[in-house]
């Protein structure tokens, strides 16, 4: 128990004298996150807006695929995007393995099916909803994308975090293209995972807290987020 | 963005719709035009939304069509034909924005969209609730907004379906003041009841409908004197019409 005491203020030291190894790792991580984020939303969002107010042939399979790509396992993905950039793959001559970029690529596969699953859903609900008026207005499909995606903004940007908490808090991916290569590709997740069996437990419990505050940091401003959205969303 | 010809006359010729083997609308001839306020009368069931519908082309008949002033109905004469929908159908924004982007859509220059659209809110008084959402205004508020951003881009033609089916008394004389002004200012009115109060208070001329088909067509105060059919003579007088 003493012990326990003992790790727990470590962790906490570390954390209040800002280590130096540690704000390294957690801005990487950030880096790694928010680029997966802003990619899958550059795919994701047009994507699912585009599932949302189209039909074509084939397109429950494609809404079906798109859902269940939202449970792909991290390390599959990881496995994959590894098969690519390493040396015999098809990205291999861009040397990406084992580079912060692979990581990103990585998390990007993982997260984009999500905020597309998502936006779909959210932008297809506000299409019932809009659909007969805006057409009455003769409004065309731009038009009607650009409507709903800016109606719908409070949704969408809580689609977006859901995918950034995936992408933050997953391992298997950024391990295997990443490598967990030290002031390199080493990531929260990897460094929890290397300094826990390594028995550095102070740094692993205290990139847990970091961790962990992230979390739920994100899931409050989702929660915000939907808390204000009925007064701002209707304005 | 928007085309100078009028849509009017709407005409529809051999329109049919049936789901299911039902016959649901089944109307040889209909034309919509002159400056007389046509009131749709009818039971539930009638038929009366279908056709309203397919005038507005929201709905395309199964056999037949529509003309919107001699032409096909297109999306660049759409905003020419105003529809208030039984359902308020109002954007997730303000009020004040959901008249602007009527005006934006019709291509009223940014500059004169916010006086434009204040000026319309403030006639069918609800200036003072410009700026709350559109959603949490009373049902009657909603509806006075629909028509009020359907007449804010100056349409020839405004389709009211049963706008008043659920709102109290003094939010359905408001939505008839403003339709009558409307129709004062020279535009025209169809408007879809079954509300016979409604229906003698508001219309010039009446289009009487029984399951799927137009049973007569009249001026008001003749179809109230004296209707022709049996359906018409039926409904008048309270009875349930099969």
């Amino acid at each position: 128990m003493q012990e326990l005491t003992g790790l727990f203020l470590d962790s906490l030291r570390l954390l209040a004298g800002f280590d130096g190894n540690l704000v390294e790792i957690v801005a990487l991580s950030l880096h790694v996150s928010l680029s997966a984020v802003v990619i899958s939303g550059a795919i994701g969002l047009p994507l699912g807006a585009l599932l949302a107010i189209s039909r074509f042939p084939g397109h429950g399979a494609v809404i079906v695929l798109v859902n269940a790509l939202m449970g792909l396992p991290p390390v599959v993905v990881g496995l994959l995007v590894y098969l690519m950039v390493s040396n015999a793959g098809p990205l291999g001559v861009l040397q990406l393995l084992y580079t912060p970029t692979a990581m990103i690529i990585a998390q990007a596969v993982l997260v984009t099916p999500i905020v597309t699953a998502l936006a779909r859903q959210t932008l297809e609900d506000l299409n019932a909803e809009y659909g007969e008026q805006l057409t009455a207005f003769g409004v065309g499909r731009a038009g009607r994308v650009a409507t709903l995606v800016w109606d719908g903004r409070y949704s969408l940007l809580t689609a977006l975090l859901a995918g950034f908490g995936r992408a933050i808090a997953e391992v298997g991916a950024v391990i295997i293209v990443g490598g967990n290569i030290d002031h390199v590709t080493r990531v929260m997740t990897t460094a929890i995972a290397l300094e826990t069996s390594r028995g550095n437990l102070a740094l692993a419990l205290a990139l847990g807290f970091v961790l962990m505050i992230i979390a739920v940091a994100v899931n409050g401003l989702v929660m915000a987020l939907r808390l204000t959205e009925p007064r701002s969303a209707h304005a | 963005m928007r085309e100078s010809r009028s849509v009017l006359p709407v005409t529809a010729t051999g329109l049919h719709i049936e789901r299911d083997g039902r016959r649901l609308v089944d109307v040889p001839e209909f034309v919509v035009s002159g400056r007389a306020l046509t009131v749709i009368l009818g039971p539930n069931g009638a038929g009366k939304s279908l056709l309203l519908r397919t005038l507005c082309g929201l709905v395309q008949p199964d056999r037949g069509r529509v003309l919107w002033g001699g032409g096909a109905p297109s999306r660049a004469l759409a905003l020419r034909v105003g529809l208030v929908f039984q359902k308020p159908m109002l954007l997730r924004r303000s009020a004040f924005a959901n008249v602007v982007y009527a005006l934006r859509l019709a291509g009223v220059p940014w500059r004169e969209r916010k006086g434009k659209a204040m000026a319309a809110l403030d006639r069918a008084g609800l200036a003072a609730l410009a700026h709350v959402p559109a959603r949490l205004l009373s049902g009657g508020e909603q509806q006075r907004l629909q028509v009020v951003r359907a007449m804010s881009v100056a349409p020839d033609i405004l389709f009211l379906d049963e706008p008043t089916a659920s709102a109290d008394p003094a939010s359905t004389g408001a939505v008839e003041d403003l339709v009558r002004r409307a129709a004062a200012a020279g535009t025209k009115i169809v408007l879809v009841t079954h509300d016979l109060g409604q229906a003698r208070r508001m219309a010039d001329e009446v289009v009487f409908m029984n399951r799927g088909r137009v049973v007569e067509r009249a001026p008001a105060a003749g179809f109230f004197r004296q209707p022709h059919s049996a359906a018409a003579r039926a409904y008048l007088a309270g009875e349930i019409v099969l």
